[in-house]
């Protein structure tokens, strides 16, 4: 009973739980919050999955290797990003003159490249602590 | 000195803090342990919002709640604690 309770629950909180993570994300640059904690909420959403439905249903959906390559493609990420700028004749990271849409001050589209910079490390911090959970759980 | 609503809140908030952080120290349970420490967490993250940096808040409510709760229960799990 305390099992089919705790699966319900988790089964519908999930997405609103991944849903936030990615907010937190975007908004980072708007509101509290940021890339770190977004992430980390983000990453919470994955271990709840795996410590009510077992490692083995976890894995089906974010298993060990993509996790290895999402770990580095966060860094990967953040670095392309950042050489937009040299390719376009400024400096590394520039954030006006690479050229993105600087959009309105306030709403979402508004900070030129930092959603995309946050969405880097997001996926890196996410990545990261799932595959801390990982290593510690198979560890018996 | 004229203390005001918000210090008096502060104040209750110190005080259980501090007494969460002795319970932690004298609890001999290990899963007690971790109990009392993510209360600890939720009143430090209501702290940090009364101190007007949400920023902290919602990091700690992350990183205190679930990171530590979490791994500290797991690492409980594998180690055997000789009495």
């Amino acid at each position: 009973m305390l099992d089919f309770v705790l699966k319900s629950v988790v089964t519908v909180l999930i997405p609103f739980i991944q849903m936030f993570g990615l907010y937190v994300i975007f908004h980072g640059a708007l509101s509290p919050g940021g890339s770190f904690a977004g992430g980390m909420i983000l990453g919470l959403g994955f271990i709840a999955l795996n410590v009510v439905f077992g490692l083995e249903k976890g894995q089906e959906k974010f298993s060990d290797e993509m996790a290895g390559f999402l770990v580095s493609l966060g860094p990967i990420w953040y670095g392309s990003i950042g050489l937009v700028g040299i390719l376009r004749g400024a400096n590394f990271l520039v954030n006006k003159d690479s050229g993105l849409p600087m959009g309105e001050p306030g709403t979402l589209i508004s900070g030129g490249m930092i959603s995309l910079i946050t969405l880097g490390i997001g996926i890196k911090v996410a990545s990261t602590i799932v595959t801390l959970f990982n290593a510690l759980t198979e560890e018996e | 000195m004229i203390l005001g609503t918000g210090d008096l809140i502060m104040m209750i908030f110190f005080a259980i803090l501090i007494i969460i952080a002795l319970c932690v120290t004298f609890v001999q349970d290990l899963l007690y342990v971790v109990i009392i420490f993510g209360v600890y967490s939720l009143i430090m993250a209501l702290l940090w919002l009364h101190l007007n940096s949400p920023d902290l808040a919602i990091t700690e409510a992350a990183a205190g709640i679930g990171v530590t709760t979490l791994m500290i229960t797991l690492i409980r799990r594998t180690v055997r604690r000789e009495n």
